[in-house]
C-alpha cells in the first residue's frame, strides 16, 4: 500500500465516525498478515459496564452468585480510589466476537484495543486449536443466556439459598470439571434443550439403575467377583461429569446445574492454557498493525505516542527483586516470543540455526501463524524459548525441596542452562502440574455409598489446608460421605481426610 | 470485518446488584453487627448514611484444590543479576515471598486485611428495619418520601398551556420586539422626518434642486418601504417570550414538632436497655420526619436529677444515680412552658425506662402527666425495657385507660421494637 497523504484525525476525544474509520484502516491492514477472524462487534461501554463484565468473568451474561458480587465490589472500591485502572479492554470469544470499548479511553486507546482484541485476541480464539477443540463460539452468548435464565428459575423454585449452596459447592470443585482429553461435541442451544429433558430422565435411570439391586446381591454373592467390582472402573479425572452422572441422591435440577458449571469451566479451559500465547499473539498484532498504519502515513505522530505508552506499560516485565514482582508478566514474555520468532525468521544468529534449524530463513508470517494455532503455553515455550530471550529476560530456575535447607539455583541463562531453563518454565504452564492431580477413585457401591478420591502426588507436593473445605463441598454433591487419600510416589497414601455424609 | 458498533452505556446499567444482593444476602449476619455498631455510634438524625461494612477475607474465600508448601517444586524468574547455576539461597522467612511464587504469595496474602465496603443508604435502612422485624408493607412507607404539596414558585420559560401566564409572556414579546425592531425603527423615524422636511421645502424649490429632491424622496421612499418589511418580519409572539406559571413541590404538612426523649438512666438502665431506648427514639424520630418537615429534639436524662443534655450525652454518659422520673417530667414540662408555645407546636413525648422508680415517685409521675404534660402533647408515649411490672407502670396503666393521647408497651429485645412502635402508633387519636 502507498503512504496515506492525510493521516487519520487524532483528537483524544473519539466519535462514532472516527472508531469506523480507524476500524476501516486496521482491519485493511490486518488482513495483510492474514488475521482471519470472527466478524467484530465493537460495544462502548461506561466504566461501570466494564465493571459488570469483569466480575461476571468477562462473559456479557452469566448466571447470578455472591461471588460475582464480591468480585464487583472489590473492583468497584479499587477502582473509585484510583488503586487500579481498569483493564482496557474485555474480549469475548464468540461469534461475532465481542469488543468492548471503555468510553473513557481516548480516540488513540481505542485504536489500540481494536488492533488488540478485534484483531489479535479474535483472531486466536478462531485459530488456535484448543479454542477450535474446546469451544463453540456462536453458541457461547446462547448457552450463557439459558443458563442464566435455568439458574434463576430454580431460585425461584427452591429458594435463593438453596441454589447458591449449590453453586457454592459445585464452584469448588469446578477446576476439575473438565475433560482433559476427550473433547466436548458441539451442539446449538435447542439441541441442549431437547436433550435437557432426555438427560435428566436417563440420568435418573442410571443412578438408580446403579444402586438397585446393590445391598441385596452383596450379602448373597460377597465373594463373587461381581461383588469386588470397582466402580468407576477406571479413575475418573473430571470429578463434576461423575457426579452430574452418578451422584444417587441429586435432583434433575442439580444435576443440570452441575452441568452448567461443568460447561462454563470447559469453556475457559482453553484460556487457561494460553494466557502467554493469547495475551502476546494479541499484543504483538497490535503493535505490529500501529506500526505499519504509521508507517503507511495513517497515524499522526500524538497518537503514535499516546498508544505507545500504554504498551510500555503493558510489556513491561519486573524483576523478581523489584516490590511489585508477581510472576512473569504474559503480556511481556509472549510479545517478546511472536517478536524474537520473526527475528530467528529474518535475521537469525548462529546461536538461532543451530536451536531453530527449521525456521531459519522461512516466511515468518507463516511460521507465527502455525505456532499460533497449534500450540498452548507449555509447548509453545518448549518450542520456541530461544537461549536470546532467556538471556534478555534474564531467567533463571529456582528449586525449592523442602528436605533441604537452602534454595539451589538450579538454571540460570548459560549454555549449560538453557535447555534445563525452558523445561523448567514449560512445566511451569502446565496445568497438570500446577493442579493438585485429583480422581474420582472408589465408591463404596455396597456399603455406605461413599466416595473415595484420590491425590497422587507429583515431586512430593501435598495439598494445602483447604482440602477439607472442598471435601465439604464434594460431600454436598455427593450427597454421602467423601474421604480423600493424598497418595505419595511410593503408592501408599501419605495422608487422608474424609467428611461425613452431609444431615438431611 | 466490522460487523457493527454498538453504544451500549445506555443500556444494563448496574447489571451486577442482583449478584450485589446475593453478596449482602450470604454476609447478612456481618452487616447486621455493622449497622447494629452504627446504630449505637450515630446520632438519631443521621442514621441515613451509607455505613462501612469489614469482613474477614478468610469469611470470603472459596475453597479449591491447591497444592500446600512442601515438597519439590522449580521456578523460573526474571532478572537474574548474580547467581550461576548451583548458588544456594537462603530460603525466605515468612511463608516464602520472593521465592516460591505464585499459589503461596496470594495464600499467605489472604486474611492479613479484610474486605470492606460501603452499604448505601438504601442498603442501611434495609437493614436497619429488618432488624426491628418490619413488616414490608409497612417498611415502604416510613422510608417513601413524603407528600408534596405543589405551590407557585415566580416563572419559567417552560411548562404547559394552562400554566401561561399571558401578561408576563406579553411583556417579554414586547421587549423582544423592541430590542429586535430598535435599530430599524430608529432609521425608520429619522428617515420619515427627513421625508417630511424633503416634502416641506419640495414646492419651494429651483427646477435643479427639484430633480436632486425628488431623487432623494425616492430613495428614503425606498428604504422606508424596505425598514417596515424588515419591522413586520419582527414576530409579534415567538416562543421565547412565552412565561408559564412555575410550581414547585415542597414536603407536607411543614408545621412545626418537637420531641421530647425522656430516658431513666439509673443504674439498672445498661447498654443493651439503652440501645433499645435508643431504637425506639429512631423510630420514632423517622416516623414524625414525614410528617413534618422541621423537628426539633429535646434530650432530657435522669436519675434522682432531670438534666437537658445533648444527644451524645443522652446515650453515652456513665453518670448515675438513684431514680425520681417526676423530676424529668417537671423538667419537660418547664421547658414546653418556656420555648414551645402549644399553639405553634407539635408536641411529642417518648419516655423510656426500666420502671423501676422511687416508690413514692410514681403517684406523682402520674399527676404531673395528667395535669400538666399531657394536655399539651400530641401524643406520649412510654416505652418500659424491662419486664417487670413495677409501681410506675401500675399508675401509668391508670392513665392509659382514660388518656387518648396516652399509651405503654413493653419491649424486651430489638425485633420487639418495631411491632411495640406500631401498636403505639396505631391508637385512635394519635398521627396516622
Amino acid at each position: 500500500m502507498t503512504a496515506s497523504a492525510h493521516p487519520l484525525p487524532g483528537p483524544s476525544d473519539w466519535t462514532f465516525e472516527l472508531i469506523e474509520q480507524y476500524h476501516d484502516v486496521i482491519a485493511t491492514t490486518a488482513r495483510r498478515f492474514e488475521l482471519d477472524t470472527y466478524p467484530n462487534q465493537l460495544e462502548i461501554i461506561t466504566a461501570e459496564q466494564m465493571m459488570d463484565a469483569y466480575a461476571s468473568v468477562g462473559m456479557p451474561v452469566n448466571y447470578r452468585h455472591w461471588s460475582f458480587g464480591k468480585e464487583f465490589i472489590a473492583t468497584e472500591k479499587n477502582y473509585r480510589r484510583g488503586h487500579m485502572g481498569l483493564a482496557y479492554e474485555i474480549v469475548i470469544n464468540s461469534n461475532p466476537c465481542i469488543s468492548y470499548l471503555m468510553e473513557e479511553n481516548t480516540l488513540a486507546m481505542q485504536a489500540l484495543v481494536i488492533a488488540h482484541a478485534a484483531y489479535g485476541h479474535n483472531s486466536f480464539f478462531k485459530g488456535n486449536y484448543l479454542f477450535r477443540m474446546w469451544t463453540d463460539a456462536s453458541a457461547i452468548i446462547d448457552y450463557l443466556v439459558y443458563a442464566r435464565n435455568y439458574i434463576a428459575e430454580c431460585e425461584q423454585r427452591h429458594g435463593i439459598d438453596k441454589v447458591e449452596e449449590f453453586l457454592d459447592s459445585c464452584h469448588a470443585l469446578q477446576h476439575y470439571g473438565v475433560d482433559r482429553y476427550r473433547r466436548p461435541s458441539k451442539k446449538p442451544l435447542s439441541e441442549e434443550l431437547r436433550l435437557r429433558r432426555e438427560r435428566e430422565e436417563y440420568a435418573q435411570r442410571q443412578v438408580n439403575d446403579l444402586w438397585r439391586t446393590l445391598p441385596k446381591k452383596a450379602e448373597e454373592a460377597a465373594d463373587s467377583p461381581q461383588a469386588v467390582r470397582r466402580f468407576p472402573e477406571e479413575p475418573e479425572e473430571n470429578l463434576l461429569y461423575f457426579i452430574e452422572k452418578h451422584a444417587p441422591l441429586l435432583e434433575p435440577w442439580q444435576r443440570e446445574i452441575v452441568r452448567i458449571v461443568r460447561k462454563t469451566a470447559q469453556y475457559f479451559y482453553p484460556q487457561r492454557q494460553t494466557q502467554v500465547m493469547n495475551e502476546g499473539w494479541a499484543t504483538f498484532w497490535h503493535h505490529r498493525l500501529l506500526n505499519t498504519m504509521y508507517d503507511d502515513g495513517w497515524l499522526t505522530d500524538g497518537v503514535m505516542m499516546e498508544w505507545l505508552k500504554s504498551h510500555t506499560n503493558v510489556v513491561y516485565q519486573p524483576k523478581v527483586t523489584d516490590r511489585g514482582y508477581s510472576g512473569l508478566n504474559p503480556y511481556a514474555l509472549g510479545f517478546a516470543m511472536y517478536t524474537d520468532l520473526q527475528r530467528i525468521c529474518e535475521r537469525p544468529t548462529d546461536e538461532d540455526r543451530e536451536w531453530f534449524p527449521n525456521l531459519v530463513g522461512q516466511p515468518w508470517l507463516r511460521v507465527l501463524h502455525e505456532a499460533m494455532h497449534n500450540y498452548k503455553d507449555e509447548s509453545f515455550i518448549g518450542q520456541y524459548l530461544s537461549p536470546k530471550l532467556m538471556r534478555d529476560f534474564r531467567l533463571f530456575a529456582i528449586q525449592d525441596d523442602s528436605t533441604q535447607k537452602d534454595l539451589v539455583v538450579s538454571a540460570i541463562h548459560d549454555e549449560s542452562g538453557y535447555r534445563k531453563l525452558r523445561e523448567a518454565l514449560s512445566r511451569q504452564y502446565d496445568l497438570g502440574q500446577r493442579e493438585p492431580n485429583i480422581q474420582v477413585w472408589n465408591v463404596n457401591l455396597r456399603g455406605d455409598r461413599s466416595l473415595t478420591l484420590r491425590h497422587t502426588q507429583h515431586n512430593r507436593r501435598p495439598l494445602d489446608d483447604s482440602a477439607q473445605e472442598v471435601l465439604k463441598h464434594a460431600a454436598r454433591l455427593w450427597g454421602f460421605g467423601v474421604h480423600l487419600e493424598s497418595v505419595d510416589a511410593q503408592g501408599s497414601v501419605a495422608k487422608r481426610w474424609a467428611v461425613p455424609a452431609p444431615s438431611a | 470485518m466490522l460487523q457493527q458498533i454498538i453504544d451500549r452505556r445506555l443500556a444494563g446499567k448496574n447489571k451486577s446488584i442482583g449478584n450485589r444482593e446475593r453478596f449482602l444476602r450470604r454476609y447478612k449476619e456481618q452487616i447486621r453487627k455493622a449497622v447494629r455498631r452504627a446504630v449505637d455510634g450515630r446520632g438519631i438524625r443521621d442514621l441515613e448514611r451509607g455505613e462501612e461494612i469489614r469482613i474477614p477475607k478468610k469469611d470470603l474465600n472459596e475453597p479449591s484444590f491447591h497444592h500446600g508448601t512442601g515438597g519439590q517444586r522449580e521456578m523460573v524468574h526474571p532478572g537474574n543479576q548474580e547467581y550461576v547455576a548451583g548458588d544456594h539461597i537462603q530460603r525466605p522467612q515468612g511463608g516464602g515471598a520472593g521465592g516460591s511464587g505464585k499459589g503461596q504469595a496470594s495464600d499467605s496474602g489472604q486474611g492479613e486485611d479484610d474486605f470492606t465496603f460501603a452499604l448505601s443508604k438504601e442498603e442501611f435502612m434495609q437493614v436497619f428495619f429488618e432488624d426491628l422485624a418490619l413488616p414490608h408493607l409497612v417498611r415502604t412507607q416510613l422510608t417513601e418520601v413524603p407528600e408534596y404539596k405543589t405551590h407557585r414558585a415566580g416563572f419559567s420559560s417552560d411548562g404547559t398551556p394552562n400554566n401561561l401566564h399571558v401578561v408576563r409572556s406579553m411583556r417579554g414579546a414586547l421587549g423582544r420586539r423592541i430590542a429586535l425592531g430598535g435599530e430599524s425603527r430608529r432609521e425608520l423615524h429619522q428617515l420619515e422626518d427627513r421625508l417630511a422636511t424633503l416634502q416641506a421645502v419640495w414646492p419651494e424649490a429651483s427646477a435643479a434642486q427639484a430633480d436632486e429632491l425628488r431623487a432623494e424622496m425616492a430613495a428614503v421612499e425606498a428604504r422606508i418601504a424596505e425598514l417596515r418589511v424588515h419591522l413586520a418580519k419582527v414576530p409579534f409572539l415567538d416562543p421565547i417570550d412565552l412565561r408559564f406559571r412555575s410550581r414547585v413541590k415542597t414536603p407536607v404538612p411543614s408545621a412545626k414538632a418537637v420531641m421530647f426523649c425522656v430516658m431513666d438512666v439509673s443504674g439498672s438502665m445498661d447498654q443493651a436497655r439503652k440501645d433499645l431506648s435508643k431504637r425506639f427514639f429512631i423510630l420514632l424520630y423517622m416516623f414524625l420526619t414525614r410528617h413534618y418537615e422541621k423537628i426539633e429534639l429535646v434530650f432530657i436524662r435522669h436519675h434522682t436529677q432531670a438534666q437537658e443534655v445533648s444527644e451524645d450525652d443522652f446515650f453515652h454518659a456513665k453518670e448515675t444515680g438513684g431514680t425520681v422520673v417526676s423530676s424529668a417530667l417537671e423538667l419537660m414540662h418547664k421547658i414546653i412552658s418556656e420555648r414551645y408555645d402549644t399553639a405553634q407546636w407539635n408536641i411529642y413525648g417518648a419516655q423510656a425506662s426500666d420502671g423501676d422508680n422511687w416508690h413514692h415517685d410514681s403517684g406523682r409521675c402520674r399527676e404531673l402527666l395528667a395535669a400538666k404534660i399531657l394536655p399539651a402533647c400530641r401524643y406520649f408515649a412510654y416505652v418500659q425495657v424491662a419486664a417487670e411490672e413495677q409501681n410506675l407502670w401500675d399508675e401509668y396503666t391508670k392513665l392509659a385507660a382514660s388518656v387518648p393521647q396516652f399509651a405503654m408497651k413493653k419491649a424486651t429485645s430489638a425485633d420487639q421494637i418495631y411491632p411495640v412502635f406500631r401498636e403505639l402508633f396505631k391508637k385512635e387519636g394519635a398521627p396516622a
